[in-house]
């Protein structure tokens, strides 16, 4: 494997000469692998999105650099846009990004920018929208006449449409309902698999985090807290909750058990692994067939 | 970004300025913005200038934001001038092909900026001391007695803060579009003309289709409070003229005075 984004020494402060200077990101360093699922978490006003922003260059870090495959993405501004069309972003409430009058423009956007036409553009668009789950039917609809499950939808795919090597997702399913969230979160695991890409996925969901995430990066008044594994990162649950965090519930209730005598292995991260050790204890005691 | 724009900004503070009855205040700042135009003479010119100076230093807001948005107009300053200063009548006292100057054309100059610089000063001093709330207010009651002719100044005034209220927050979402769609390779920087307008397309629809919406939300929540118009409603903050009120008026009504009897006693000079 080799780094597909590298940070050295990253900062951001807002309103520099300013009285109201706060600095949102300070000194960041790591190193993202090509392929890696990341989960970014922390609490409200802790840095992410500032941090998230740098990636594809939307804003310019104050100190420190960005390096997407060993190169500083800021080593020739003008190039900026080749960059974003790499580093993907898809923001929270993306809907509101929805300008054209069909849905197929409003994915056709992005790659157009890029400069795909023909053919090459008519795959890319329908291949988003078969990704993010949107029937070959919508796609000659207003935008503004989908559902807001399906909007949010179109505006994912608008972004994955100009196949980023790196895709950036702030709450991507904020503001749905169960069964959209479901749906949604389900066809970005797909897309991870199936295109291997690098995906940074922003959540406040612990247990969507816990499922999908490679490694998990902790933001806290704007320093970077952690960096590690799903599994050593959920295994420091104080930790966590003094930075207004949390371990997924079935992570805790495993661990209140196990502080209560019963034999269970420590990292179980969701209800299906839950589901199985506990089972099989319960087999082993003949209590349940 | 777009939020540096410092248009009708307020800054809270607790000077003599402040402190005034916003409709004192709007009284006397448009009486004298009337004044600044009916100066014809350096005397009467130097008592507005004078009162200006004043006016901002009782304010206490740093000069900074005086400047910042003396800035934006300083193009119209220099273009208004030049076009006075060679546009003159009298004998000319130096000739150029088409240019002519002359001293009634210097005169004309001098005013001409003098008079931009302190509209643009007392209106930037307004807007500093007064919150946008207040100075809705103000225009409210002031425009009651229009009522007799049916004019809906409730709902005028009603609508004028609702804008103002809704500045910042379009701005911010502005912002937030301008992102999205720069994260989608939208490029708003470079390109001629035409092809600017149309990168604005993108911006421009989304921004519509939010403001739209807040619109119904605020409408909404506005009727869950059982707004039903101005009709009876009273007012959390009544305001009151007080002593200072008073003497604003007086200090105003002075300036008037001087201006007048500087343009009676002195000969124009323009």
């Amino acid at each position: 494997m080799s780094h597909i984004l590298e940070l050295r020494n990253l900062s951001f402060i807002y309103g520099k000469g300013t009285p109201f200077e706060k600095k949102a990101v300070d000194d960041v360093s790591l190193t993202i692998e090509k392929g890696e699922f990341i989960g970014i978490i922390g609490h409200t006003g802790s840095g992410k999105s500032t941090l998230v922003q740098m990636l594809n260059g939307l804003i310019t870090p104050s100190e420190g650099q960005v390096l997407l495959d060993g190169k500083d993405i800021w080593s020739e501004p003008k190039k900026i846009r080749d960059i974003r069309f790499r580093v993907g972003m898809v923001f929270q409430y993306p809907e509101y990004q929805l300008f054209e009058e069909t849905v197929y423009k409003d994915i056709a956007f992005g790659p157009q920018n890029r400069g795909l036409t023909g053919d090459e553009l008519d795959k890319a668009v329908r291949k988003a929208a078969e990704f993010t789950g949107l029937r070959p039917d919508m796609l000659d609809k207003s935008p503004f006449d989908l559902s807001g499950g399906e909007k949010r939808r179109a505006a994912i795919a608008g972004v994955i449409a100009m196949e980023p090597e790196v895709l950036i997702l702030d709450e991507p399913t904020a503001g749905l309902d169960p069964m959209g969230r479901e749906i949604l979160f389900s066809q970005i695991v797909n897309y991870h698999k199936e295109k291997g890409n690098t995906v940074l996925l922003v959540s406040h969901s612990m247990e969507d985090i816990a499922r999908v995430a490679d490694r998990i990066l902790v933001m806290n008044h704007s320093h970077l807290a952690m960096l590690d594994t799903t599994k050593a990162i959920f295994a420091r649950g104080d930790e966590l909750e003094t930075m207004g965090l949390k371990v997924p519930q079935i992570t805790k209730i495993m661990q209140v058990l196990k502080a209560k005598g019963v034999d269970v292995p420590d990292g179980i991260l969701t209800v299906d692994e839950a589901l199985e050790v506990l089972s099989s204890l319960l087999k082993k005691e003949g209590k349940l067939w | 970004m777009v939020r540096d724009v410092a248009f009708g900004q307020y800054f809270p503070g607790n000077s003599l300025m402040h402190k005034l009855d916003p409709r004192a205040k709007l009284l006397c700042f448009v009486a004298f913005i009337v004044v600044i135009f009916f100066t014809f003479n350096y005397a009467s010119l130097g008592v507005v200038a004078a009162f200006t100076v004043f006016a901002l230093i009782s304010a206490g807001i740093s000069p900074k934001f005086y400047f910042k948005s003396l800035k934006v107009i300083l193009f119209v300053v220099i273009i208004t001038s030049l076009l006075n200063l060679f546009y003159g009548s009298g004998e000319p006292i130096w000739e150029w092909w088409i240019l002519k100057l002359t001293w009634n054309g210097i005169h004309r100059a001098v005013f001409v900026s003098v008079r931009i610089v302190c509209l643009i000063l007392l209106s930037s001093c307004l807007t500093f001391t007064t919150s946008p709330t207040e100075l809705t207010d103000a225009i409210e009651r002031l425009m009651k007695p229009l009522k007799v002719i049916r004019f809906p100044v409730h709902e005028v005034a009603m609508m004028m803060s609702l804008a103002l209220r809704f500045v910042p927050t379009l701005l911010e979402e502005t912002d937030k579009i301008m992102q999205a769609q720069r994260a989608r390779g939208a490029d708003m920087d470079s390109g001629n003309f035409i092809k600017r307008a149309k990168a604005l397309v993108p911006i421009l629809i989304p921004l519509f289709v939010s403001a739209f919406r807040r619109a119904y939300d605020i409408a909404t929540a506005m009727e869950c409070r059982c707004y039903r118009g101005g009709t009876g409603r009273t007012r959390m903050k009544t305001l009151h003229m007080g002593a200072r009120d008073i003497v604003s008026f007086v200090v105003t009504a002075m300036i008037i005075g001087g201006v007048i009897v500087c343009n009676i006693l002195l000969t124009s000079v323009l």
